[in-house]
């Protein structure tokens, strides 16, 4: 369902630069990166949006009508309510930072990891801003739409044992 | 490019040399899955322990992209193979609700009644798999004989036991037959005996309580600031049922309770779960009897499902039907916009993210994967405790690496 006009007033008259949208019933709020932690912590404490269901990243390279590179995808819902919020951050090379949400929420600890393992965004103030799932040694990306489908380059630089050498 | 092994996050202390790391992993029998854990040990005390995911990464989301909104629901089979019919339930709710598809009636009881053994079949697993690590092996045995029948129920219905694929885009591969639901019937009827054995097992066992009581503890208010949901939420007082709460398919129509308990630790992680499975019977039953007759896939006139053979052959709109859908890029109308789909999988909140672009393929199919974020917990839970508290709270959280590496 979407949200209530209270809400949607509340952030409104707070935080200036947003874009409201809906679809199927979701309601999706376009935040600049710079309001970002302004937004969710809003959220969090006055509209009674306190759980943190996901965070992800969508690569809109050749995506139809795009008008930005990234798109960071905050997902929160009320417990109480039963409502749920989509924040999107664009974001645009070369400054793919935002802040991070670790100090409102512990859930976006590896969540935050995960995007900054597959898209290369950086998390600002992140506690462990290392790779998650793959190797600290790999050098690109891989949700990225420019890294291809058979990943070709980082294979072959991993070091090769021969069993004559061995 | 050197390949070292991944050091701890926080630099070692001098003044804490006599600490010990003991590598838990990423093969160990009580991991059930490839996990790997840094623990660092002050005799037998857990101080701290570093989670190292990765070992099962399998590029899921990028296969996303690349095959179309039928073909992906055999990968999400492998996600949580332990229940991956609830993942194929998930995968086509999410490209229903995308593509704004009303199913059938009888289609979406049968999605409930699959849905509801597939909790069935994981908490099982869980509950069993917790057990056995703690030592009571005939429980263990017990759980895994009735999720072999549910492995039977599955067999009858679409032809495989473990990786089902059962779901289509707006509908079902196979409707229910006679014989799936004389087996389901027939499963009704015995598993609640085995339930009240397995409780009367471990319920009030000495062993088993003192183990699990008072350990990996999580409060309500850490349960929400850490992204808990599910069976682990519901330990701990938050009373969050996404079947009640947001109502998909046609849980609406079903009478049943959210199972919860207040002491957030590993027994209450496991009753909830044994809770749970009984309230999953009763949702079963009643779909069982009420199942609705009529079509199970939606029309051929809406262009989502694959008519059958005799409509293919015999009318105009059947051919023209399959013709659309077979050829790439066609078939499908899809909107480009993006959206968030969660039903409550077994293990939580199991989500997916969907951008479409107007083609048969997801621009972006993003997975919320329950026991990642479940994972992130871990260290949390297990601080303070001992060694061989590991393998309860492991056990007491179901990680599955599948889905937690995708």
């Amino acid at each position: 369902m979407p949200i209530r006009e209270a809400v949607s007033e509340v952030l409104r008259a707070r935080i200036e630069g947003l874009e409201f949208s809906e679809f199927r019933g979701r309601t999706r709020v376009v935040v600049p990166a710079g309001r970002l932690l302004d937004a969710l912590r809003l959220l969090r404490d006055e509209c009674g949006f306190d759980f943190l269901a996901d965070i992800t990243c969508v690569d809109y390279l050749n995506y139809r009508g795009a008008r930005d590179r990234f798109g960071l995808v905050y997902q929160l819902a009320s417990l109480a309510s039963n409502e749920r919020l989509v924040l999107r951050v664009p974001l645009n090379e070369p400054d793919l930072v935002v802040p991070s949400a670790t100090g409102l929420w512990e859930a976006a600890n590896w969540l935050e990891r995960e995007v900054w393992d597959m898209f290369g965004i950086r998390f600002e103030g992140h506690p462990d801003p290392r790779r998650i799932l793959l190797p600290e040694e790999f050098t690109a990306h891989p949700l990225r739409k420019d890294y291809p489908l058979q990943g070709r380059g980082e294979r072959h630089n991993f070091p090769v044992l021969r069993r004559r050498d061995a | 490019m050197p390949l070292t092994p991944i050091s701890d996050a926080r630099p070692r202390q001098a003044s804490r040399d006599y600490l010990w790391t003991l590598n838990f992993g990423p093969q160990h029998p009580a991991t059930h899955t490839t996990l790997r854990l840094l623990l660092q040990l002050d005799g037998e005390r857990v101080v701290d322990a570093v989670p190292d995911i990765g070992y099962l990464h399998s590029g899921f989301e990028k296969i996303g992209e690349h095959l179309d909104y039928n073909q992906y629901v055999t990968v999400t089979d492998r996600m949580n193979y332990i229940s991956p019919m609830a993942n194929n339930v998930a995968w086509h709710e999410a490209v229903e609700r995308l593509l704004g598809i009303e199913l059938t009636r009888r289609c979406q009881y049968i999605r409930v009644i699959v849905a509801e053994l597939a909790r069935i079949s994981d908490h099982l697993l869980c509950v069993g798999a917790m057990g056995l690590d703690t030592g009571a092996f005939t429980f263990f045995l017990y759980a895994f004989y009735q999720r072999e029948r549910i492995y039977d129920i599955f067999e009858t219905l679409c032809g495989a036991r473990f990786t089902n694929s059962y779901t289509r885009v707006g509908g079902l591969m196979h409707d229910i037959t006679p014989a799936a639901i004389d087996r389901i019937r027939a499963f009704l009827e015995d598993f609640p005996h085995t339930l009240e054995d397995m409780e009367r097992l471990l319920n009030r066992n000495r062993i088993f309580v003192d183990r699990t009581k008072g350990v990996g503890l999580l409060s309500r208010e850490e349960a929400i600031q850490r992204g808990a949901s599910g069976p682990i939420a519901r330990a701990s007082g938050v009373t969050r049922d996404l079947r009640k709460d947001e109502p998909y398919l046609s849980y609406a129509d079903f009478d049943f309770q959210v199972c919860c308990a207040q002491a957030g630790d590993c027994f209450a992680r496991y009753y909830v779960r044994m809770a749970e499975m009984r309230e999953s019977l009763r949702i079963v039953r009643q779909a069982v009897d009420n199942l609705p007759a009529g079509p199970v896939n939606v029309g051929v006139d809406e262009r989502t499902t694959l008519p059958s053979k005799q409509q293919v052959y015999q009318t105009i709109e059947g051919t023209i039907t399959h013709f659309e859908l077979v050829m790439s890029n066609r078939g499908f109308v899809v909107p480009c916009d993006e959206l968030y789909t969660a039903i409550e999988a077994p293990n939580g909140e199991l989500g997916f993210y969907l951008v479409g672009d107007g083609g048969d393929v997801a621009y972006r199919a993003r997975c919320r994967p329950p026991s990642f974020v479940h994972f992130a917990l871990f260290p949390h839970l297990i601080r303070g405790h001992t060694l061989s508290d590991v393998v309860a709270v492991l056990g007491s959280l179901n990680i599955i690496a599948a889905e937690l590496d995708r």
